[in-house]
Formats: C-alpha cells, structure tokens, sequence
C-alpha cells in the first residue's frame, strides 16, 4: 500500500497509508469503531476506489488495473466477507464450485472433487449438501474461507472473521486461520479487533485511529502490548474490563 | 501450459505430469488422466511430478483423486515421485479429506414422499388458514377497539401509507382502466355496429365498469403494488427483529403495524375504484365519440342505465378487496421466514394470495347480488 487516501467521493477518512505486508504473514488491521478499517480493505480489495494512492500486488495496481489484468489479479485473492456472503439459493459445494467453473474449464466432476477438498480444509466437507441457512454461524464463516480459497488465492482477506461468534468457534477459527498459512503458505489480510485472536494468530499489525486519520502503531501484538510509548495501543492491548469497572 | 503424458511401463503405468497444475491447468487434463486408469486392474501407478513448476491445492486435489480411483480399481502400488516438500504437505492435507458427496437423507421411496408432500401441503394450507382467520380476528378486535379509542390508532402512518397505496396508484390505475374501457368499447362496438346498436356499448361500458371491472382491475393493480410492498416492508421488519422489538416494547404489532394499513388499503380502494370507473367510463367515450356520436349521447345512456345499486354493490366489493388486500400482504409478512430470499418470497405469495381471494370474494359478490337481484331495478325500466 502505497501513499493511499481512503475514503469515498473524494473524502478521505483516512491519510497517506503506507505499509507493506509479506508473504505467508497474517496481517490484522486493527483500530476503533467507524475509525476506516474496513473502507482501508474495500480498497485494498478494488472493490472502491481510494481517493489517491496504490494498492500493489506483485507489483501491479489493484486501483488502475482494468480488464483482463484486474480479473488475473481478483483471481489472486480471496475474500472472505463479515456475515459470509454466500449465497443463500446454493449449497455449500455449489457456492464453492462457482468460481471455479466460472474462471477456469473445469467439469462438474471435476469441480466437485476440488470443492470437497476445499470444505474438507474447514472440515465442512460432510455438510456440503447443505444450504448457508442451515449452518450456524461458525460454520458459515468457515464456509466464506472455503469459497475464498476455491481458486487458492495468494492472498487471502477476512473481515471481521470473530464477530459474532463464541470464545471457543472464534478459537477454533483462528487455529484454522494459523493451519492454513502454515500448510498452504497463504498470506491473510485480517480487519478485526478482538484482542484475543490478534495476540493468538498475527505476525504484524497496523492500527488506525480516526482522530489522526492515519497509523499510529505498527509492528508485532506482543511489541505494541509491551510498549507504553504508544498509549492508545497500550491502553487497547493492555485493556481489562473487570478492573475498569470497579474503578 | 500443464501437459500430462501417459505411459506405459513394465510394471504398470507413468503419469508424468509437467507445467503449471493448478485449477486452470489440470481443467484440460482431468478427464484424460482419470479415464486413462480404467482397464488398468492390479498395474502400479506412477505418478511423477518431477517436470512441475508450480503446484496448489487443485494439483493435490487431482493427484488424491487418482490415488483413489487408483486403489479402488485393485491399483494397489501408487508411487508418488518428484514432489517437493510443501507439495507432498498439500497432498497429504488433501489426502485426509473424503471428496465423495454426501448424500442427503432420504426416507422411503417415491410413492411415500409423494403422499408425504401431498400431507405436508394439507397440512400447510389448513395452517394458512387457521393463521389468516385467527389473524383477522385479531385485526377485527384492535379496529374495533380503535373505533372506542381513535387517539390509539396511528393515524400519520395511516395517511402516509394511504399516499403510497392510494395517491401514488392513481396514474397506474387511470392508465390500466383507460385502456380497458377502450379496448372494450373498441371489441363490442363491432359487433353491435352490425345491428346499428352502437350507441349501447354506453350501456356496457358503463355497467361493466362500474359492477365489475372497476372493482377488480383496482383490486389486481393493489394486489400487486400494495400487498407486495406491505409484505416486503413487514417481512424486513421481521428478518430485523424490529417486530420481536415491538412486542416486548409492549406495543401490539397488530394495531401499530397492520391497522394503519388495513385502515388506509380499505378507505383508498373505494375512492381508487371511484377513480377507475370514471376515466374508463372516459375510455370508452373516446370510441363513442371517434364514431361521430355526441358524448350528451354517451353521457345520457350510461347515466340512464348504470343504477345506484350497481354502484353500491360496487363499492361494497371494493370495501372487502381493500381489506383483503391489505391483511394477505400484511400475514405474508409476518409469515417471513429466515434467508435472503424470504422477504422476495414473501411479496410473491402475498400476490399470489391476494390475487385467489380477490377473484373467489369475486365470484361469491356475484351469487350473493343473483340471488338478491341487484339488477332487478335496471331489469323492469
């Protein structure tokens, strides 16, 4: 990310982001509420187009790329939205199947065993034959991943993965999270801002904050937790609720 | 470019696949490689990855495959050669997963699902029915506890739906019973020309307008614009939880959501059928007129023929359309279930519901005015 200015119609929110992210890291943009962390990652997919800047992926601009270079890099990613965003008419394998039929040759046949492969990463591979509205929540999460990663995308974007889900689900989709860079060397791109999962699963983070539009910290969890300097990031690391309480 | 050559060895088969074997790749290749197993019983397998350059979980996915296509057909030596180590990871990953479609449960054969259908259809419609009764009884029990305590009812939500249904149908409604009037005026004035009657398509548009087609033409054009919206607009509620939020408000979703608009579907159908009558009452004139008639004429047949009674027997249809209307869109609303499809769903059979109740109170208007000789007026002049 190069010099970007989020924000739509011309109104940036957020100023002048420059960081990098390498490969096979999992990188979790944090930051408050309303603070631009989830606009931040609309651009970074191209799904908006920022005010100004670059979004680089191997070197090419997600922001001016057009035509069939825009589709080789989309194909390059996987996005993973916060309520799943599958789709409601089709069961789980045909939400995964999609993609692939649609970008690449494949027969059904063939299509159908890469699908399972893909639910049987999540372990949903039993339930392929089900509809979204069937799962529970985790489950559709997982799902979202499944179809995210129908064309092994390098680099892979989750919004909110955790939101909404119980402590154990949300620890046992991070472990499916860290699984899945280990195994298949995926880089994750990760909007979120639950504590627990951040310390568990990043290797680098940036955090936003709305009043200076900008990063104020950036580096590993463990680093912004154990350093006072910065005394937002300290306070959100350091933060526990039982004793705020009682003072 | 993914190439895969095939051959054939003392010991059995090679596949030696080269290139790239990912999705798009091994999409040209998939079939070849899997057939090219059959009739191959008790022969080893090779499967040399030695010549590729890149390899992802769709490459494991086919080599698994193989694998197993391999060993179900009594292949039992597979030898994997050539792959590196975040390959062989992959391969392994893949390898844990059972890539065969689970069927889904299905009990007893077709006969007995037919008749357990054909059940559960039964059983639906005498739900439906129970719902839709209950449910305007309760509507009954708030309108006329409403008539006792006027301030209750929420009358700026009745005015406001009363503009969406009513003053906002009136250019799809002029259009629809303006075109009718004429084409009808249109069909039957060639026959009746013939006997030179024309003058009487006066009296035909007139009573059909004003008895029948008025009524059930504003009847169909607000079944398919208001009871939509009403079961779209309820049904988003529902899915939002906005209703379950009202209830334990203490605020009866009946009376602050479906009574405004019962109240104002059943006071604008009449003034909206009114409206209907008139300008294709005017439909017709213009075919009366375009024929060298004087529209005094036109004017003196329909006044002279339609009677107050047609009128009235009219209106009262209207009142019951306008109410049926707006409670089936309002139910199908509130029957919304979870999905992204529900509330589309839901406007679909409030159509669909209303349409059938329109056309069978129809048909029950008419027996009711046979037998109690609406016409008998118009008869003896």
């Amino acid at each position: 990310m190069k010099h970007l200015y989020a924000g739509y119609d011309g109104q940036a929110i957020m100023e002048d982001l420059t960081f990098d992210i390498g490969k096979g890291e999992i990188f979790v943009i944090l930051g408050g509420s309303g603070c631009g962390k989830s606009t931040v990652l609309k651009h970074m997919i191209g799904l908006v187009p920022p005010v100004s800047g670059q979004v680089l992926i191997h070197g090419q601009d997600m922001v001016t790329a057009r035509g069939k270079a825009r589709t080789r890099l989309l194909q390059q990613i996987g996005v993973a939205f916060q309520n799943g965003a599958l789709f409601g008419s089709m069961t789980l394998l045909e939400n995964i199947m999609l993609p692939m039929t649609a970008f690449t040759d494949l027969s059904d046949d063939a299509a159908k065993t890469l699908a399972l492969a893909k639910l049987g990463l999540v372990n949903l591979n039993r339930n392929s034959h089900r509809l979204p509205g069937e799962l529970s929540g985790g489950m559709r999460k997982r799902a979202a991943i499944a179809r995210a990663m129908a064309l092994d995308p390098e680099v892979l974007f989750l919004d909110e993965p955790s939101a909404g889900l119980d402590p154990l689900t949300s620890a046992e989709l991070d472990r499916l999270i860290r699984d899945l860079a280990q195994t298949l060397g995926i880089t994750f791109v990760i909007v979120t801002h639950e504590l627990e999962s951040i310390l568990t699963i990043a290797d680098n983070t940036i955090m936003l904050e709305k009043e200076t539009r900008g990063i104020i910290a950036r580096g590993h969890p463990k680093d912004l937790k154990a350093d006072p300097e910065n005394e937002y990031a300290y306070r959100f690391f350091n933060r526990n609720p039982g004793k705020e309480m009682i003072s | 470019m993914t190439e895969l050559h095939i051959k054939q060895t003392d010991t059995g088969l090679a596949y030696m696949f080269s290139g790239r074997i990912d999705a798009g790749g091994i999409a040209g290749i998939w079939d070849r490689a899997c057939n090219g197993l059959a009739g191959h019983a008790g022969a080893a397998l090779t499967l040399d990855l030695s010549g590729v350059t890149y390899f992802d979980m769709a490459g494991a996915a086919l080599i698994v495959h193989l694998e197993r296509i391999a060993r179900d057909g009594n292949q039992d030596t597979v030898r994997m050669t050539g792959l590196d180590k975040s390959a062989a990871t992959l391969v392994e990953r893949v390898s844990q997963t059972d890539l065969a479609v689970p069927a889904p449960a299905r009990a007893g054969g077709r006969i007995r699902r037919m008749v357990e259908n054909q059940g559960r259809g039964l059983g639906e419609f005498w739900q439906d029915a129970k719902t839709f009764i209950s449910f305007f009884g309760e509507l009954c029990w708030f309108f006329f506890a409403g008539l006792l305590r006027p301030g209750r009812i929420r009358w700026k939500e009745t005015l406001r739906v009363a503009e969406q249904a009513g003053v906002n149908a009136l250019p799809i409604v002029a259009l629809i019973s303006f075109i009718v009037g004429l084409v009808m005026a249109f069909q039957s004035a060639i026959p009746m020309k013939m006997f030179g009657a024309e003058i009487y398509v006066a009296n035909l548009i007139g009573l059909a307008m004003v008895r029948e087609l008025g009524p059930l033409m504003t009847a169909i054009v607000l079944a398919g614009r208001s009871a939509s919206a009403f079961a779209a607009e309820i049904g988003t509620m529902k899915i939002n939880e906005e209703i379950d939020a009202l209830s334990i408000m203490g605020l009866e979703p009946v009376r602050f959501l479906i009574l405004p608009r019962v109240i104002a579907s059943t006071l604008m159908t009449p003034l909206l059928t009114v409206f209907a009558i008139l300008v294709g009452i005017l439909g017709g004139a213009v075919v009366i007129l375009s024929m060298g008639h004087p529209f005094s004429a036109y004017y003196n047949q329909v006044v002279g023929f339609v009677t107050w009674g047609d009128f009235v027997g009219g209106m009262i249809k209207c009142f019951v359309f306008g109410v049926l209307i707006a409670a089936t869109g309002c139910i199908r609303g509130y029957q919304t279930r979870q999905g992204p499809s529900a509330v589309g769903e839901a406007a679909t059979r409030a159509v669909v519901s209303s349409i059938i109740l329109i056309a069978v109170f129809d048909g029950i208007f008419s027996i009711i005015y046979y037998v109690l000789d609406v016409g008998k007026i118009r008869l003896y002049k």
